[in-house]
C-alpha cells in the first residue's frame, strides 16, 4: 500500500481525510486507484496532476514506478511558462 | 493611389523602387529594398528597432516616408561591416555576449555607430541616454553597454 | 540521467565562447518571423473588437470581397465546430464566435495583395454589434452582479453559489493556523495588488502560412514551441497533426509570451480559402491589446513570527484574473508563494476569475511573481518592526535539503541558503546609503520544467558533429548545447553546429519555457551523444577486431579500454567518420524522453534606489542578484538570464501596468505609456553564480532563466519603504502613487 497525501481542497471529496492509502506499483495505478477508491475524486484526476515521489516531481508519467514505503503528494498540474 | 518612384542610396549604393505614399522608409527597406535588418518594433518611433541614419543623422525609419528618402544617403546594419570584417562594435557585442533574442541588436548598433562617430569617449550615462530610444527587453542593456565601452576605447586607440 | 559524477572537470563547459548565431545577428542577416517571404505571398490583417464586451449580431463581408486585390476573408463560420476544453477555448480566442470578449478580440481577418489594401479592407467589413456592460477589475468581477463571461465555464473544483466568473477554485495547506499563530509574537494582516504586464517581447507575432485544400500545410512562425504550434493550429483548424510542418524563426523574445498561438491559425486559414500563402506580422498595439498579458492579482496575506524570526505561521488568499478564459496561474502562485521558507503552518486559497481581458499567457515564472511581491512584502515588513535583519531572518527561516515544502514533498538538494549567504557577504550589502535613499532584499524561487524533449546528434563526413534539437533559441541556448555535445564527444566547440529542427524532422519537443532548454534539450543531447558514441567506439572495435565493450571514448579518441584489450592507436573521430561509408553506414544517435530531475532554482535581489522626494520617481543605484544555477554551461549566457529577468521585474515593480478605461478599452497599448525600462534607467546590473548541483542532470544543470523576475517585484517595493518610510502595497511604483504616499505621510 502506498500512502498518497492530498491537497486540502481535495479532502471533503476523499471522506475529509488528508492521507490515503492505495495499491499501486506505478504513478498511473496509484491515480487509477484513488478513484477506484473515491470516484468523487475523477474530475481532479481527469483535469491533470502532478505527484511528487520521495521528493522528486513527476509532471506527468503514469509509467513512472512507485516503491510500497515512497512517500507520495499529489500536486496541482504542473505547467511551463 | 499611382506609386512614387524613389531613386537613392542605401549603403553607398544607387538605389530604386516603387513605394506607396502611404509606407515608411522601414516598409520599403524591408518589402522593396530586400534589407530585413532593420525591424518594426512599434511603428511609432518608441523601440528603436527600425534605426538607420539619413544623410548622417539617427531616425527611426519608421518614422520616415519611403518617398522621403529620394536623393538621400541611407545607411542601415547590412553596411556596418565591410565584407567580411565586422565593425569593433559588432565583435565587441558577440564577445561580451552582448545579444540574446538579437532582435534589437541591429538597431542598438546603428544607434551606438552615431553616438561615437559623434563622441569617441562618452561617459557611461552618456552612452546610456544616446540608447535610451532603443529598447532591449532581454539583457537589461548591462552587456550592450559594456560592449560599446569596450569598441569606443578599441577605435580611440586605433585612431 | 543522473549527476555524472561529484566532482566533475570540463574541458568546454563553464567557457564563454562566441554563440554560433553571433555573426548572423550582428550583421541583420539572421531572419526573424516578419522576415520570410513565399512566392504568392498574401498579406492578411485582422479586424478586432472595439468593444470590451459584445454581442456579434451580424459580421458582412460583402464590400471587403468586393475591393481589388482582396483574395480571402474569413469569420469564425471558416472554423470547425465541435472542440471542448482548452482546444475550444484557443479557437474562441483566435477568433470571436459569439461575443467579442475583449477590446482586440478577433472578429474577421481579410488577405490581400498588399497589407494597405488588407488594412483597408478591415474598414470595409461591417459588423453589427451589442454592446454589454464589461469588468475588467479581478475583485469586481467576483463580485455578485459583475457581467457574466461565460456560464458553465467552472470546473469541479469552485464550490456551489460563487459568480459564474470564478472558474477554478483551489485549497492546499497544513497544520493548525490558529496553533501557529497563537504561537508568534508579532501577526501582520495586509492586501497587496499587482497589475497585468506584457512580456514586451520587441518582435511582434509573425508568421507565412500555407494550407491547401488537402490538408497539407506549411508554416513559418516565431515561436518558442513550434511542436505546441503545431497541435494548437491542427485542433482549431481541424487538420492531421503530422500533415501541418512549422518551421521556427529566430525568435525576438518570448518570455512565454509565444508559446501560444493568436495569428497562425488565422493565417492557415485564410490561405486554405484564398490557395496562396499568408503573411500576417502583428502591430505593436495589436501585441499589447490581443496577446496575452499575465493576470492581475488581489492578495491577502496573514504571517506570523516570533521575535527571534521565526516564521510560525501563513496563509494567503490569492484571486487572480486570466483575461475571459480559465487559466490564471494561480494554481502556481499557491504552490510557490511561501516555498522559500520552513513553515509548518501554512493555508493557501486560490481563485482564477474571468474577465474582459485578453487570454493571459505564461511570462516568465507565470504566477510566482505576484505572491513573491506580497510575500517578501509582509516578511520584511515583519523583520522591520521585530528590528530584524531581512537576510538574517530568510537564512532562519530558509529551505535546504529535505526540509518539507510548504506545498508538501521534501525538497531536494536546492541552493537558498547558498544564495543568501552569497548576498550577505557581497559589499553591496554593505554600502552605505545617503538622503531619500533605501535598500530591499528578497528571495524567490521557480521549480523549472523537464517536459517532452527529442533530439538527435549526427557525425559528418568530416568528424564534425551536428546536433538537431526542437528548442527554439531564445537567449542563447544553441551555444549551450554545442558546449554539451563538445564536452560529451570530447570535440572543440567549433565543430559542433547545432541546428532548431522543423517538427517534420524530429519528434515532439515542448517549448523553450519554464527554463527547461538547457536542461532537458542539454540532457538529451548528451544522451544521443552517448549513442553515438557507442556506435563509433563499435567501428573501431571491429577495425580492431576486438569486442565493443573494450573500447572506451577519451576526448574525441577510440582507445582500447586497457592494457589487456590490445595495442592499438587510437582513432580520431574524424578516422572513423572518413571510413562510415564503408564500415556500416551513418553513425547517429537520438533520445526521447519527458525528464523529471529538474531542479529549481532559488534567487536572492538585493536593490538600492532613491526616491525624488518631489516627483515620486525612484532612480536604482545598485542591483544584484544572487542566483543557483546548478551548473553554468556558458556562464555570461546564464549573467545574461539573471539581468534580463531583474530588469523585467523592475519595469513591473517601477512603471508597468495595464490600464483599462471606464469603457473597458486598454489605454496605454504602445510603447510610449506601456513603459519598459531603457538604458537610462538603469545602473550595471551586478551578477554572482551559485552552484548547488541538480543530481537530476549529468552535468548538474538547473534552469535560470525565470526565478530572476520572482525577487525584483518585492525588493524593490522593500527598497521603496526603505526610502520613504511608508509601505506601499500595490504595483506598480508608478511616480504619482508614489508622491501620493510621500505627501500622506505627514
Amino acid at each position: 500500500m502506498v500512502a498518497v497525501n492530498l491537497w486540502s481542497g481535495l479532502r471533503a471529496l476523499a471522506d475529509g481525510q488528508e492521507v490515503v492509502e492505495v495499491e499501486g506499483e506505478t504513478v498511473g495505478q496509484i491515480l487509477d486507484a484513488l478513484v477506484a477508491a473515491y470516484p468523487g475524486l475523477a474530475p481532479a484526476i481527469a483535469r491533470g496532476v502532478s505527484v511528487s515521489v520521495d521528493g522528486q516531481i513527476i509532471a506527468n508519467n503514469r509509467h513512472v514506478k512507485v516503491a510500497p514505503d515512497a512517500e507520495v503528494f499529489l500536486l496541482q498540474r504542473l505547467y511551463a511558462g | 493611389m499611382s506609386k512614387i518612384h524613389v531613386n537613392t542610396t542605401v549603403n553607398g549604393d544607387e538605389v530604386e523602387y516603387l513605394c506607396d505614399p502611404r509606407e515608411t522608409l522601414l516598409d520599403c527597406l524591408r518589402d522593396r529594398v530586400g534589407l530585413t535588418g532593420a525591424k518594426e518594433g512599434c511603428g511609432t518611433g518608441d523601440c528603436g528597432a527600425c534605426s538607420v541614419t539619413l544623410d548622417g543623422r539617427l531616425v527611426c525609419s519608421c518614422l520616415v516616408l519611403g518617398a522621403e528618402a529620394e536623393g538621400k544617403e541611407i545607411t542601415t546594419i547590412e553596411g556596418m561591416a565591410t565584407g567580411d570584417e565586422l565593425h569593433p562594435l559588432q565583435r565587441k557585442f558577440i564577445e561580451h555576449a552582448a545579444l540574446q533574442c538579437g532582435v534589437c541588436t541591429p538597431g542598438i548598433l546603428v544607434a551606438a555607430k552615431a553616438l561615437l562617430e559623434k563622441n569617441p569617449d562618452p561617459t557611461e550615462t552618456e552612452m546610456r541616454y544616446w540608447l535610451a530610444g532603443n529598447l532591449c527587453r532581454c539583457t537589461g542593456y548591462d552587456k550592450i553597454i559594456r560592449a560599446v565601452m569596450d569598441a569606443a576605447q578599441e577605435m580611440r586607440e586605433a585612431s | 540521467m543522473a549527476l555524472d559524477s561529484d566532482t566533475q572537470k570540463f574541458k568546454y563547459i563553464g567557457t564563454r565562447p562566441d554563440r554560433p548565431d553571433g555573426l548572423d545577428k550582428v550583421t541583420g542577416r539572421a531572419r526573424f518571423g516578419a522576415d520570410f517571404s513565399m512566392p504568392g505571398m498574401l498579406h492578411g490583417a485582422i479586424l478586432r473588437s472595439p468593444h470590451a464586451h459584445a454581442k456579434i449580431v451580424k459580421i458582412d463581408t460583402t464590400r471587403a470581397l468586393a475591393l481589388k486585390g482582396v483574395k480571402s476573408v474569413v469569420t469564425r463560420a471558416d472554423f470547425p465546430t465541435g472542440l471542448t476544453g482548452e482546444d475550444w477555448n484557443i479557437q474562441e480566442n483566435v477568433m470571436a464566435g459569439e461575443k467579442a470578449l475583449y477590446d482586440g478580440h478577433a472578429v474577421a481577418a481579410v488577405a490581400a495583395t498588399s497589407a494597405l489594401i488588407a488594412r483597408d479592407a478591415l474598414k470595409l467589413i461591417d459588423v453589427t454589434y451589442e454592446v454589454l456592460p464589461h469588468v475588467t477589475d479581478v475583485d469586481k468581477a467576483m463580485a455578485e452582479g459583475a457581467p457574466v463571461i461565460r456560464e458553465g465555464a467552472a470546473d469541479y473544483s469552485v464550490p456551489e453559489g460563487l459568480h459564474p466568473n470564478i472558474v477554478r477554485y483551489m485549497d492546499s495547506g497544513r497544520g493548525d493556523l490558529e496553533a501557529g499563530f497563537a504561537a508568534a509574537d508579532l501577526v501582520l494582516e495586509e492586501s497587496y495588488k499587482t497589475e497585468a504586464a506584457h512580456q514586451g517581447y520587441i518582435e511582434p507575432h509573425a508568421c507565412v502560412g500555407q494550407l491547401g485544400a488537402d490538408g497539407k500545410g506549411e508554416l513559418w512562425c516565431c515561436t518558442q514551441g513550434h511542436w505546441f504550434v503545431r497541435q494548437m493550429c491542427t485542433a482549431v483548424l481541424g487538420l492531421e497533426a503530422t500533415q501541418l510542418r512549422v518551421t521556427p524563426s529566430e525568435i525576438g523574445g518570448g518570455f512565454g509570451g509565444k508559446t501560444t498561438v493568436f495569428i497562425d491559425p488565422v493565417a492557415l486559414a485564410l490561405s486554405r480559402k484564398a490557395n496562396r500563402p499568408v503573411k500576417i506580422v502583428m502591430s505593436r498595439s495589436e501585441v499589447l491589446r490581443a496577446t496575452g498579458p499575465t493576470s492581475s492579482a488581489s492578495m491577502d496575506i496573514k504571517m506570523g513570527m516570533t521575535k527571534e524570526g521565526k516564521i510560525t505561521a501563513a496563509s494567503g488568499t490569492f484571486r487572480m484574473q486570466g483575461g475571459a478564459f480559465p487559466g490564471a496561474p494561480v494554481d502556481v502562485t499557491t504552490m510557490l508563494a511561501f516555498a522559500n521558507y520552513d513553515i509548518e503552518h501554512v493555508h493557501h486559497i486560490g481563485y482564477d476569475v474571468m474577465t474582459n481581458r485578453p487570454k493571459q499567457a505564461a511570462y516568465r515564472a507565470p504566477g510566482a511573481p505576484m505572491g513573491a511581491f506580497a510575500v517578501e512584502s509582509m516578511l520584511d515588513e515583519l523583520c522591520r518592526q521585530l528590528g530584524l535583519d531581512p537576510i538574517d531572518t530568510r537564512l532562519k527561516n530558509a529551505v535546504k535539503e529535505g526540509t518539507r515544502a510548504t506545498f508538501g514533498p521534501k525538497f531536494p538538494p536546492v541552493g537558498l541558503i547558498e544564495t543568501l549567504e552569497a548576498a550577505k557577504a557581497h559589499p553591496h550589502y554593505a554600502t552605505p546609503l545617503g538622503p531619500n535613499q533605501g535598500r530591499g532584499v528578497a528571495s524567490g524561487y521557480w521549480m523549472n520544467w523537464g517536459g517532452e524533449t527529442s533530439a538527435s546528434v549526427a557525425v559528418g563526413e568530416d568528424g564534425t558533429v551536428q546536433v538537431s534539437i526542437g528548442t527554439p533559441d531564445i537567449g542563447g541556448s544553441r551555444a549551450s548545447m554545442a558546449l554539451m555535445a563538445a564536452e560529451a564527444f570530447g570535440v572543440p566547440y567549433e565543430n559542433v553546429r547545432v541546428n532548431i529542427a522543423d517538427t517534420g524532422t524530429l519528434g515532439i519537443n515542448e517549448p523553450t519555457h519554464g527554463s527547461r532548454a538547457t536542461f532537458a534539450s542539454g540532457l538529451a543531447t548528451v544522451e544521443a551523444a552517448k549513442e553515438a558514441i557507442g556506435k563509433l567506439c563499435k567501428r573501431a572495435a571491429d577495425k580492431w577486431g576486438i569486442d565493443a565493450d573494450a573500447v572506451t571514448w577519451e576526448d574525441g579518441f577510440a582507445k582500447p579500454s586497457g592494457p589487456n584489450a590490445g595495442e592499438y592507436p587510437p582513432l580520431s573521430i574524424a578516422e572513423i567518420a572518413a571510413e562510415m561509408g564503408s564500415t556500416g553506414g551513418p553513425i547517429s544517435g537520438h533520445f526521447e524522453s519527458s525528464p523529471d530531475g529538474f531542479g529549481g532554482s532559488f534567487g536572492t535581489h538585493i536593490v538600492d534606489l532613491e526616491v525624488d522626494p518631489e516627483t515620486g520617481r525612484s532612480t536604482i543605484l545598485r542591483y544584484l542578484v544572487v542566483q543557483d544555477a546548478g551548473k553554468a554551461i556558458h556562464p555570461a549566457y546564464v549573467e545574461g538570464q539573471f539581468q534580463g529577468g531583474a530588469v523585467q521585474g523592475i519595469g513591473w515593480a517601477l512603471n508597468e501596468e495595464y490600464i483599462y478605461g471606464e469603457d473597458g478599452c486598454l489605454q496605454n497599448p504602445i510603447f510610449l505609456d506601456y513603459r519598459v525600462p531603457v538604458a537610462s534607467d538603469l545602473p550595471m546590473i551586478d551578477t554572482v553564480i551559485v552552484e548547488v548541483a541538480n543530481p537530476g542532470h549529468p552535468y548538474g544543470v538547473r534552469g535560470v532563466g525565470e526565478t530572476g523576475i520572482t525577487p525584483p517585484l518585492p525588493a524593490v517595493a522593500n527598497a521603496v519603504r526603505d526610502a520613504i518610510g511608508v509601505r506601499m502595497t500595490q504595483l506598480p511604483l508608478t511616480p504619482p502613487r508614489v508622491l501620493t504616499a510621500i505627501k500622506g505621510r505627514g
